[in-house]
Parts: structure tokens; sequence; C-alpha cells
């Protein structure tokens, strides 16, 4: 008999919290019942009428809380994230929500989507009247560079297990065009270009090296010289990588990579980043079109390119800073940068890549 | 003019009562999902199906679709095979550790796809312990896995129907001759139908749409249709061929759940429950505790490497992993620490179980009804299934769609944190409507109909015959709600916020860097997500011992 209470109660219930569903729905910052974090209410009380700016970004977007906080106390703007997917997901939502942004400024479009960035119009141009010193090499042909400002650049290379070579007495490869010598037959292994952005990286860098119609060619050599593909860098360097356990002692990761295989107690890493190969992944940022918050939006990319911000951009997102701030100890010792990184112009790019996937797919997953 | 109240009042307030969940399910799934089509069929303003023919025409669309199907029938039908026996022991039987297995057999339930899917690499791979089996980046490890995440369902959903089941008619049968296979035959197994109908359907839905852990184990040798869905929306932007692919997912969901509903429609009968039929092993159930034996140590294989991966360092046991968790700073790819990332997952995952549970609860008693009119029984039978639909379409589509349709006031949700526990509910609903309605309709509808006809309303006849037979499945599927919830992490990634991610999405941030600290770390976190899990279930299935009626 009570029951029929709990039926009518549990109805009635699932109304109520439909309801208040719709309630949340005006309010600025819905928690719908979790407290909000501290550092929004401390900012609530320092910020002047600046308001919110609302940054839109890719899932491997990392800064320290204190360095976010640091944009607030300087420009008394709230800093809110949002951030999914990868640097294509972020481009192709920014595309999809052109007509009413989820933002007022974006960080994390690479060199390898700016492309569709800027030509589907979904940024506004700004970028910052004097850029600090070293900036302007990572910037963007043409009038793109008008859109989107360099804030941190990595280089994917191939990576070698020097321990195991030096077991093996095997002298390590030093180019791509290594990598299909019968002596390194069975040794490769690279995350897919379809499924994952340093994978698509290397097959641009195959473009770059080997030309538009020759990359095919290189390919075919290198499948059947027996390179592994995997769908993420996470289970080729994790699990396949000799270093991680596996039976592969080269793989595609970052120049960066080398630092962290230093073994406890030890004063070198055992691995090393072969720096002929690599590809440089360049990651910018930009005011939206439509932005609420324009005024928010240029002094966030301003904010990115101050020290505090790229001084910390090694460590949180391992990637290198754009400016000149100094390195830590351990990537200014072990993580060098390639001289002269494989180029292909961004334009290019864009108008292949699908094509590029699609044939690269056939050849490598088929 | 009594009569015609007493009937139509009834049907009135069922009516009432699927409105809510309708809303929900109208607002956020119909809308972005609608909106994404539109995106592709009607990109400018006007009409476009110019590149439906060519993606059709496609060869690698044909080779996608076989094998999305086949696979997921093979993984439902093995996932059946090896799940009913071991729903058997773990809810016929009684011996020491029953609870203990039952909730080990949620564990992979709630593990991330990207974590499951370096452990088996690692078992597999040439260099791996069981890598003589030549399984590595081939179909049979993506099977292995769609069986290893989907046992539970088979096994909870299944079981719990097996649990309450009266053994009088079993007993009968074989006092009358029948061999322990036909009894199995000719009455338990048309008993339980309804209930595996119910499983499969479910574990269809889930290895249809699965997609990481293909990519992963099958070394991108093989595609999905969600795969290639993913593919065409967040890199390649091509919307009319994910929207083309995005339809016939659609229209292969239906036609599946039509015909899932049409053989349980067939299968159904009112049932006898009991509570307290489990006994001792005998003898005679040796070949099936061998065979749930082996299931079960299959479960643990992956989940105690995980264990024994995130307690070593280097040559040595450590529970520096462990440590590190607690502390905010120990990785500086995260904004939280992952105790914070717990709290998170948990307060989300309440919010998630009690929208799914409510919304569930609505939708199960009104699709357990069985009007008198063969149209009144196509609306119910629509319903239910169009609440299982979530779960076989893309949710790269619902994602890239609610941002597309929630922009504007009263729904301008886009960035809303509310949005992550509801696309959690999405996710959770179906299993919840699963567990509670099969349990409702074996109710005799006599006894609801003694209760009116003793004087009682349409809501006090309804609970009266209901009510007692209703709280097991009730506790059972806020468990699996829960769950289910913890685990998410395709539409959870797409939604969070990064200050307030979950353990999942914590979990794949740890893993996507370098640094042996940081996977040491999404180990630990996966074993701590596991525990917790196993912890909840283990809660809810205290809960239901004692408690009265079916189940």
């Amino acid at each position: 008999m009570s029951h029929s209470h709990i039926r009518v109660s549990v109805c009635a219930a699932a109304a109520a919290l439909a309801l208040t569903g719709c309630t949340l729905l005006g309010e600025d910052k819905p928690e719908s019942g979790q407290s909000p974090p501290d550092s929004a209410r401390e900012t609530d009380q320092v910020s002047p009428a600046g308001g919110e700016v609302v940054l839109v970004t890719h899932d491997s977007f990392a800064v320290p809380e204190e360095v976010l906080d640091g944009f607030t106390e300087a420009t008394g703007y709230d800093l809110v994230v949002q951030a999914s997917g990868d640097a294509g997901s972020l481009t192709n939502q920014l595309v999809l929500t052109r007509d009413s942004p989820i933002g007022d400024a974006v960080f994390g479009i690479d060199n390898t989507f700016a492309t569709r960035a800027v030509g589907e119009g979904v940024l506004t141009p700004y970028s910052p009247s004097e850029l600090p010193p070293g900036v302007s090499d990572h910037a963007l042909p043409g009038e793109a560079a008008d859109y989107l400002t360099p804030v941190d650049f990595g280089d994917v290379c191939v990576n070698v297990d020097d321990a195991w070579f030096a077991t093996e007495g095997l002298e390590p490869p030093q180019t791509l065009e290594d990598l299909t010598d019968p002596v390194y037959r069975d040794l490769f292994v690279t995350p897919g270009a379809s499924s994952s952005s340093p994978g698509l990286a290397f097959l641009i860098a195959t473009v770059g090296e080997f030309g538009e119609d020759g990359w095919q060619d290189y390919w075919e050599g290198l499948m059947a010289n027996g390179a592994r593909v995997t769908s993420g860098w996470s289970d080729a360097y994790g699990v396949d990588f000799t270093f991680s356990g596996g039976d592969r002692p080269i793989v595609l990761s970052y120049a960066s990579s080398p630092p962290f295989t230093i073994p406890e107690g030890g004063e070198e890493p055992t691995t090393s980043a072969l720096l002929d190969t690599c590809f440089r992944q360049v990651e910018y940022a930009g005011v939206l079109e439509g932005a609420a918050n324009p005024e928010g939006a240029r002094a966030l990319v301003d904010y990115l390119l101050t020290d505090p911000v790229q001084a910390a951009i090694p460590d949180s997102m391992y990637v290198y800073p754009v400016t000149d701030v100094e390195l830590p100890e351990l990537w200014a010792q072990w993580a060098e940068v390639a001289t002269e990184p494989i180029e292909v112009d961004p334009a290019l790019i864009e108008e292949h890549r699908e094509d590029w996937v699609r044939a690269w797919a056939d050849i490598a997953t088929g | 003019m009594g009569r015609h109240r007493d009937r139509l009042i009834p049907a009135l307030g069922v009516g009432l009562l699927a409105l809510v969940p309708l809303a929900f399910l109208a607002v956020f799934f119909v809308l972005p999902v609608g909106g994404m089509l539109m995106r592709g069929f009607h990109p400018d303003g006007a009409w476009d199906f110019s590149g439906v023919a060519e993606v059709l025409g496609r060869p690698r669309t044909a080779r996608v679709l076989w094998f999305t199907v086949s696979m997921a029938a093979a993984g439902t039908a093995l996932t059946l095979l090896l799940g009913l026996p071991l729903a058997f022991v773990l809810y016929r039987l009684r011996f020491a550790g029953r609870a203990v297995l039952r909730a080990v057999v949620v564990m992979p339930f709630v593990l991330p796809t990207v974590v499951v899917g370096v452990m088996f690499r690692a078992l597999l791979s040439s260099g791996g312990p069981l890598g003589f089996l030549g399984w590595d980046r081939s179909w049979v490890a993506i099977l292995l896995a769609y069986v290893f995440f989907n046992l539970a369902v088979v096994v909870r959903t299944v079981g719990s129907m097996w649990e309450g089941l009266d053994r009088r008619a079993e007993d009968a049968a074989a006092a009358l001759g029948a061999s322990p296979g036909r009894v199995f035959r000719t009455v338990t197994l048309p008993a339980l139908m309804p209930s595996i109908i119910s499983a499969g359907t479910l574990v269809f839905l889930f290895c249809s749409t699965a997609f990481g852990v293909v990519l992963t184990l099958g070394g991108l040798r093989y595609g999905t249709i969600e795969s290639e869905i993913y593919l065409l929306t967040t890199e390649f932007l091509d919307l009319q061929a994910a929207a083309v692919l995005s339809v016939i997912q659609l229209l292969a969901v239906v036609v599946m759940l039509a015909l899932a509903a049409r053989g349980r429609a067939r299968t159904e009968q009112s049932l006898t429950r009991t509570r307290g039929v489990a006994r001792a092993p005998r003898r005679a159930d040796g070949p099936l505790l061998v065979v749930a034996g082996v299931v079960v140590g299959f479960i643990l294989l992956p989940v105690l490497t995980l264990v024994w991966r995130s307690l070593r360092d280097g040559g040595g046991w450590t529970l520096d992993n462990y440590r590190l968790l607690a502390e905010p700073g120990a990785s500086p790819a995260l904004r939280v620490s992952i105790m914070e990332a717990v709290e998170n997952s948990l307060r989300t995952a309440v919010d998630a179980t009690v929208l799914a549970v409510l919304l569930g609860l609505c939708v199960a008693v009104v699709v357990s009804r069985r009007p008198r009119r063969a149209a009144g029984r196509r609306v119910v039978s629509a319903l239910d299934g169009a609440f299982m639909l979530p779960l076989g379409i893309s949710a790269v589509t619902v994602g890239f769609g609610f941002l597309i349709t929630l922009d504007r006031p009263p729904l301008d949700l886009r960035t809303s944190a509310v949005l992550v526990p509801i696309a959690q509910a999405l996710v959770a609903l179906p299993l919840v409507v699963r567990t509670i309605a099969p349990v409702l309709r074996s109710v005799d509808p006599r006894l609801r109909q003694a209760a009116a006809a003793l004087g009682a309303g349409p809501l006090r006849a309804a609970s009266t015959a209901e009510g007692p037979v209703l709280w097991r499945p009730l506790l059972a599927a806020t468990g699996f709600a829960f769950a289910i919830s913890l685990g998410e992490f395709g539409a959870t990634s797409f939604l969070s916020r990064p200050d307030r991610p979950t353990v999942p999405v914590v979990i794949y941030q740890l893993i996507s860097r370098p640094g042996v600290d940081n996977l040491g770390m999404a180990l630990a976190a996966s074993v701590v997500l596991a525990l917790l899990t196993v912890t909840v279930m283990g809660l809810v299935e205290r809960l239901r011992v004692g408690s009265v009626g079916a189940f």
C-alpha cells in the first residue's frame, strides 16, 4: 500500500527533477548540487566588471591552476575552460558551432588544421602587435598569421631504444629511409594516421620527405619491412616499445620523450629521438568570430605568451614553449628539437588530408 | 460510466507517466541526432543527397557494415553462451564467496576501454605471456574483449530472473522422468527466454557501437560503423557521409529491436516467483561449474594483470602509484588529484543514477502494461524500443549534436556541467528498463485485476500487485546505473569540464602522456575505479538479501 505513495512520489520527483533541470538553465554556473570550485568563489570577489572569458581547447590542455589564476589577477576576467577531443575534433567543433560559438578564445588548433579554421571563418583577426622574440619563427604563412598566434610546438619524431640496440650490437637507424632497410625488419611500431594525431603527423612527415607522389611507395616498403600499426600512441609506446617491455625498439613518439626514460638512479636516458625524422606540430591560439567577450579573448591570447604560461608548458603539456623562456633542466639537457624539421605547407595538408589518410589506410591497415 | 472510468484512468495515468521520459529522450537524444542529420542532408538551407549514392557505393562501407554486424552477432552469441552457465552458478547455487564473485563479474564493465586495450595487448602481443596464441591485432582479440565487457549484462539480467524462478515446475518435469537437459530446454529456458532476449539486445547494441577497443585490439585493421562515423565527423568533417552511416546505424538498430521485441512477446509468460531457491552445488553441476570457473578466470586474467602491473616498479613491489593518487600535484598533466576526480565521479554518478532510475522506472511501468488492443500493444512496444536507441547510436553524433542544438535559451546547456549526468543517464536508462520491466511483465495481470475488483484504486492495485516484486530489480538497476556512470567515458570525455573531470577522463589523460609515473598512476586509478564499483555493487547485493518477492 505504501508502495502506491512511493510510485506517486517517484514520478512526482521525476517531474520535479525535470523542472529543476529547467531552472538551472538560466544560471551562469549550473552546479546541479555540486559545490562550485573554491577558486571560482574567490575570483568572484576580486573580479571587477571584467566578466568571463571562455577558452575552448583540446583535452591535452593542462596549465597549473595558479598560472590560470594569474590571468584573473592580471586582467580581472574569470577564466572558464572548455576542453574536448584532439586538435581535429576541436577545429571541427568550432566549424560546426560557427553561428553560435561555444567560447571566446581558442587554444590548440595546430598547423595541420589551421587552414581549415581560418578558411571556415571561425576566427576573427587578432595577434598581439608585439610578439615576444622567437614567436614569429613559428607563425603560419600568409594571412593566416593574422588569425592564429603560436603558443607552443612539439616535434613528432621516430624514437629508438639505445639500450636495446647496444645489447644487440646493432647500429640504430638514422633516417626515415633506414626504416625500410631489412636490417630493421619487424622493429618499428607507429600509431595510425587515422586514429592518432602523432600518427597523422608522421604520415605528413613522410609526405614532406618523399613527396606527394612518393610517400605511398615508402609506406609500401615500410609495411613490407614489418612495420606495426597501432591505434594510439599509448599502446605503441606503452605496450610495443621495448622500453616498456614490448618487442619493438623503434617507435614513433616525440622529441620530448627521451628525458622520461632516465632510469632510476641513472644519469641519462636509454632512448633517443631521431632528429632527421621530425615533423613539427605548432599549436596556436586565436579569438573566435562572434565571441561574447572579444576584449577578454584578446587578453587571454596575450596572456598565453607571458612567461608564467610559457615556462609551465613543458612540464604540463610535454611540448616546447615558443618564447625564449628557460626550459626545465632535463629538457634543456635531453630533449633536443630538430634543427630542420620536415615541413609541409598547411594549405596543402588541408587540401589533401582526407585523400592521404584514406590512401594510407589502404596501404597500412588493409 | 464507472466501468468506463476504471479503464480510462489507468490508461491516462500510464500515458502521463510516459511523458516525462519521452520529453527527456526528445530533448537529449532526438533533437541532437536530428540536428546532426540535418547538417548532413540539409546543409545550406536546401536538401542535398548528392553524396548518398557515393557513400553507399564505397566498398569500404559494405565491408565496415558487414564487420560491425557479424562481430556484434558473434559477440552476443558468445557472451550469452558463456554468461548463462555463470548466471546459473552465481544465482541458483549457494556457496561461500558467491557475493564476491557476483561483484567481480561487474568489474570489467567499468574499466576504461583504453586501459583494457593496453592490458589485453600486454597479454596477447608477441612479447606477452599469451603471445604464442597469435591473437594480437586480430578479430579474436576484439571478440574476447566484447565478451569481457558484456558478461556482466548477461549474468545480471538473466541471473536476476533465474534467481526468483520457481523450481517446482522443474522438479515436476524431472519427477515425470525428463532428463536434466530436457528440463532445461522445456521448462527453464522458455521461462528465461524474455530476459535472455533482453540481455542479448543490450549486448548486441554495446558490441555494435564499440569503438576504442576495436581500433586498439584490431590494430586499425578493422573498422566499424562507429569508428567510421567518428573519423568522418571529428577528422574529415564529412557530415553527409557521417549522416548516411548514422541513418544506416539507426535502421539496423530499429530492425534488430523490432525482431527482439517480437521474440520477447512470443516467449513472455506470467511466472510464479519464489525466494530462496538457491541450493548447494551437486555433483551433476560439475560441467557448469567448470565453465563458470573458466569464465571467471578469463575475467580475472586482465584484471589481475592490471593489479599486478600497478604494484610493480622496475623490478620490485611498490605502493607508490597508489600514494601518488592522493597527491594534488603528482602529475603536472592533471589539474586535479585523482581523489578529487573520484569525488567528481561519485557526485556525477549519484545525479546520473537518480535520473536514470526515476525515468527508467516510469518507462518500465509503462512498457510492462499489456493493452488489450493491438494498436496499444504496438505503441508500448515502440516506446520500449525508443529508449534503447541511444545505445545503438554513435556517441560522437549525440555529442556534436548537443553542441549545435542545445545552444539557445531555454536549452543553452552546451557548456553546462549538468550535461554529463544527463548523457550518462541516457546510457544507463536502457539497462534500468531492461532490469525492471521483465519482472513487472512476469507479474500476472490478474493479480492487479483482483486487487481492483476488491476495490483498490488503479495506483493501489498496481502497487499491491507489483510493489513487492519491484524492490530487488530496482536495487539491481540502481547499482547497475551507478556502475555505468562511474565507467562511462565516450560521452563524458566529450562533455566534462576540465576543472571537474571524472576518473575515466583522468585515466585517459594519464595514459596519453609520457612518463612511467603517469602510466603507473593510470593503472592504479583503474584499480581504484574497479574497487569502487565492486564496493558499490557489493553494498547493493547486501541490500537485496532478505527482500521479499521476485528476482
